[in-house]
Formats: C-alpha cells, sequence, structure tokens
C-alpha cells in the first residue's frame, strides 16, 4: 500500500517505474525516468513550471501522486519537438514545434525556467482554441508565473505561435 | 515539499470506495478525487492522513445530466467539465460562474467539483454558489444514500456534516422558475469575485441568483464565501430585494444591509486581507453581484454560456 508500480506511457515511450505513494508525478518524471524538462517551481501548485499533459489535458505535475497518472499518458516538452508541427529536422530551429519557435522568436522567456510549463499549457489551449484574443491568452496563462521577464512577448509568442499553427493547418487540409 | 509517508489505495467504484473507508475506519483516511485541494495541503504539512482512498478513478461519477428540471453534477466532474458545459451556464449560472472562477487551465483540467464542496474551504468559490443554488449534496456511505441541504452541509474551519465512511457523489441543483411555464418570471444568477492575490481564492466571493417577474424581485439568493467560515446566505439582503422593483435603487438599498448580521471579529483574515476589510467591501461585491444578476434575469444583459477563459470563436478581444 505504500508501494507501487506503475506504467506511465512518456511521449509515446512505455516506461515502468516504482513509486513511493507520496511520489509527485513530476519527481518520477524527473528523479525516476530523466525527463528534466517539467521544472519544480513554487512546489505548491501557483507556477506551472511543472506542466505536463496527462491524457490529452495539460496539468501540474507537482500537484499530481504519480500512482494517481499510473496508466495514463504523458507528454512532456522533450516530447513537443517531435509532435505534429515540425516542419522537418533539417536544423535544430525547423525541430522544434511550432509553439517552441515562436517563444524563440518572440523572446517570450528570459531565464528559461517556466517556459516548459508555458509552452505545454500553450499547447493545450490553442488546441482548444485556435485564434485566441490577447485577452484570452493572458487569461489562459494564470497559472503560469514568470519572475524574470513580463508577459507581452510571452503573449507575442503564443500569438504568433496560433498563426503558424493555423497556417500549417491549412496548409495539410487536403492531403 | 514532499508529502508525508501515507498508503494509497485506488477505488473502481462508489461500492469499492465505501468499503474501503470502512475497512480504513479505525485509521485516519481521506478520500483523494483531483487531490488539488488535498495534495498542496499534504505538501505543506497540514494534513497527514495514514490513508489515501482514491477516488479519481470512478469514471461513472463525471457527468452533468437534467433530471426533472434539476441538474446532477457528479461529484467528479472536473471544473473544465462544468466550464464546458452549457446547460449549467444557463440553467444554474451562478453555480458555473463560480467554478469558473476556481483555479487556472491546469487546476480546473484535475479538480472536482464534488472535492472542492468536500474539503469545504471557506474561501472557495463553489460553496456560496451551492448555497444560493439551494442544492443537494448527495453522500453515499455504509447506511446507503443520504441527501444533505447545502445549508447544512458546511459547518466551518474547512469541516461539513459529511459522516465518517461517507463519499460525496453527486450535487444536485434544482430548477428555477425562469418562465419557461409560461409564468413570465425570468431568471439570472452571477458569482463576483475578489480574488485573493497570492492563492487564488475568494477574499471576497458574493453568488446571487433571482427571479424577477413583472419587473419586480419575486426571488432573490445571494451567499458570500472568503468573509465567513463557514460561508453562509446573507439573510437581510434577501428580505429587502424581496418583491422591490428590480432596479438600481433597490439592488443600493439592498447590498447597504451586507453586513448586518455579520461580526467583523470573526471574519476570516489572514496577512493580505484583514477581516475588517473584507466586511468593509463586501456591500460593494454584493451590489456588482446582484447588478450582474438581475441584469441576465431581465435581459439587460445576455447570460454567458462559457467562461471568458474558453471564449467562443469570435470572443472580441483585443486581436493586434
Amino acid at each position: 500500500m505504500y508501494e507501487h508500480d506503475i506504467t506511465l506511457t512518456v511521449n509515446g515511450a512505455t516506461e515502468e517505474l516504482t513509486v513511493e505513494s507520496r511520489t509527485l508525478l513530476v519527481h518520477a518524471l524527473r528523479d525516476g525516468l530523466g525527463y528534466t524538462g517539467p521544472n519544480v517551481g513554487c512546489e505548491s501548485g501557483k507556477c506551472g513550471a511543472c506542466t505536463v499533459h496527462l491524457d490529452g489535458d495539460a496539468v501540474k505535475s507537482c500537484t499530481l501522486l504519480a500512482v494517481q497518472a499510473d496508466g495514463g499518458a504523458v507528454t512532456t516538452v522533450e516530447g513537443m519537438a517531435t509532435a505534429d508541427g515540425a516542419d522537418g529536422p533539417d536544423d535544430a530551429a525547423d525541430a522544434l514545434h511550432p509553439i517552441q519557435r515562436a517563444f524563440h522568436e518572440e523572446h517570450g522567456l528570459q531565464c528559461g525556467y517556466c517556459t516548459p510549463g508555458m509552452v505545454m499549457t500553450a499547447a493545450q489551449v490553442l488546441e482548444e482554441n485556435p485564434d485566441p484574443s490577447r485577452e484570452a491568452i493572458r487569461a489562459s496563462l494564470k497559472g503560469n508565473i514568470c519572475r524574470c521577464t513580463g508577459y507581452h512577448n510571452v503573449v507575442n509568442a503564443v500569438e504568433s505561435a496560433a498563426d503558424s499553427l493555423r497556417n500549417l493547418d491549412s496548409s495539410t487540409e487536403g492531403e | 515539499m514532499f508529502p508525508p509517508q501515507f498508503g494509497y489505495r485506488r477505488a473502481g467504484s462508489v461500492a469499492e470506495a465505501v468499503d474501503l473507508l470502512a475497512e480504513f475506519s479505525d485509521r485516519d483516511a481521506r478520500v483523494l478525487a483531483g487531490g488539488h485541494g488535498l495534495l498542496p495541503d499534504l505538501k505543506a504539512g497540514r494534513e497527514a492522513p495514514d490513508v489515501l482512498v482514491d477516488v479519481g478513478g470512478v469514471d461513472d461519477l463525471r457527468y452533468v445530466e437534467a433530471e426533472g428540471g434539476a441538474t446532477a453534477v457528479g461529484a467528479l466532474t472536473t471544473y473544465a467539465d462544468v466550464d464546458e458545459n452549457e446547460r449549467l451556464w444557463s440553467r444554474a449560472t451562478a453555480f458555473a460562474e463560480a467554478v469558473s472562477h476556481v483555479g487556472d487551465v491546469q487546476i480546473r483540467n484535475r479538480g472536482t467539483v464534488g472535492g472542492n464542496l468536500a474539503q469545504a474551504d471557506p474561501s472557495a468559490d463553489p460553496p456560496a454558489a451551492a448555497l444560493v443554488s439551494e442544492a443537494t449534496l448527495v453522500a453515499r456511505g455504509p447506511d446507503g444514500r443520504r441527501d444533505i441541504d447545502a445549508a447544512d452541509f458546511f459547518e466551518g474551519d474547512g469541516g461539513t456534516t459529511l459522516r465518517d465512511g461517507e463519499l460525496l457523489t453527486e450535487v444536485r441543483i434544482p430548477a428555477v422558475d425562469d418562465g419557461s411555464e409560461g409564468s413570465g418570471a425570468t431568471a439570472g444568477g452571477a458569482y463576483h469575485k475578489e480574488t485573493h492575490p497570492a492563492s487564488g481564492y475568494a477574499l471576497v466571493g458574493v453568488a446571487a441568483a433571482v427571479v424577477v417577474e413583472d419587473g419586480d424581485v419575486t426571488d432573490a439568493r445571494v451567499a458570500v464565501n472568503g468573509v465567513t467560515d463557514p460561508p453562509r446566505r446573507l439573510a437581510p439582503v434577501e428580505a429587502a430585494l424581496d418583491g422591490a422593483p428590480a432596479d438600481a435603487e433597490s439592488v443600493e438599498a439592498a447590498a447597504d444591509r451586507a453586513t448586518e448580521d455579520i461580526d467583523p471579529g470573526a471574519a476570516v483574515s489572514d496577512a493580505y486581507a484583514s477581516g475588517a476589510y473584507r466586511v468593509e467591501v463586501l456591500p460593494v461585491h454584493v451590489r456588482r453581484s446582484l447588478e450582474t444578476a438581475l441584469d441576465r434575469a431581465t435581459g439587460a444583459a445576455a447570460t454567458p454560456t462559457r467562461p471568458p477563459h474558453r471564449p467562443a470563436a469570435d470572443d472580441g478581444g483585443d486581436r493586434r
């Protein structure tokens, strides 16, 4: 009852590990499996640096027990570059997901610690709402806190990523 | 911040959860739903239960269903599920709007309505809305089903009248007379909040549900969370509105009575806002919540079908 053998599918790979009841998902991913994209920031569920997708939903992996995620499919920021939308690994920048590239191009970051969480939240938000207003982008990033920069470039980045993804969608229609 | 050690068992059904709670009746067992209230408490050392019984996987407690005019919301329905539910926005506007104010995108994906009400944080958003909705909270325990009026549920300091071994399984929100019977009455609801800058909980949160007929308020329910512990209805405000014209003057007069039977010395208080401050600004928030609810009842403002953070295709935002 205090230790559990669990299976997670992380970025498409099946991972089996043993966790304590109290092991948080973020620690299972980082310390147990080596996925260091999700970061440990505030530890209280506010900052969103640990955001990953669990079964398609953006979640804070510091506010979930690893055992609660047993059997689930996790996507971390490491899984984004090869996700749909990358238009060919001609060079490192091309291999990035359009959201990652937009953060790079719009300078939507300073130290970058919070960026993986921002990217993961933005990914879900843009999937549900491909053409968000700046106000809606700001509202959707409420659960991601950056202490280094402001949010203007982050909002620019999400808006730019939305444009890229819409163009990508329309250019691949009918294929 | 690692949680202290505890045992963990996953329940596959309501019956299994009730059995597990009975099995651990001699220990400090807690129900784990979405975990977004409980896990922060575990990490911060505010709670240290022996065993968690995880009901998060009991998928048949995740639903929104119409039943004879009432709306039944399964306890494991997430905040995000409520956000997306147009029936709840139209039939239980105050409740849907209060839920939409909880947390952020990530929290709303995991946190559950039942978990929120069972944790009964006096500053959480849904309790006041449950009170003005006159919701019934359905519990299941070793002795079967028990229905609890929301008015009898919250006890203060996070306590509820749930008994040991009982599991909250459903929130039932009765229909209000919104004119569908041809009476000419129209209903409106709203939740208005001043957000705690650090926690995101309510410094002051006011839920209002009103019915208007022939220009007069025929039913008004107003409740507050974040100020009193436990959250409560504001009877003087409701009495002032009963039968009054549905206009700004009535709202102003009613809001002036918001603190009439509240003891400022007993108000919720922390480093961000004293109890005195919360009581001082309460009438303002009562007025704003009532204004919105009345505007929605009279058609002066449209009842939203979804929250602002999940906008429809054309949300009128500030495009560059």
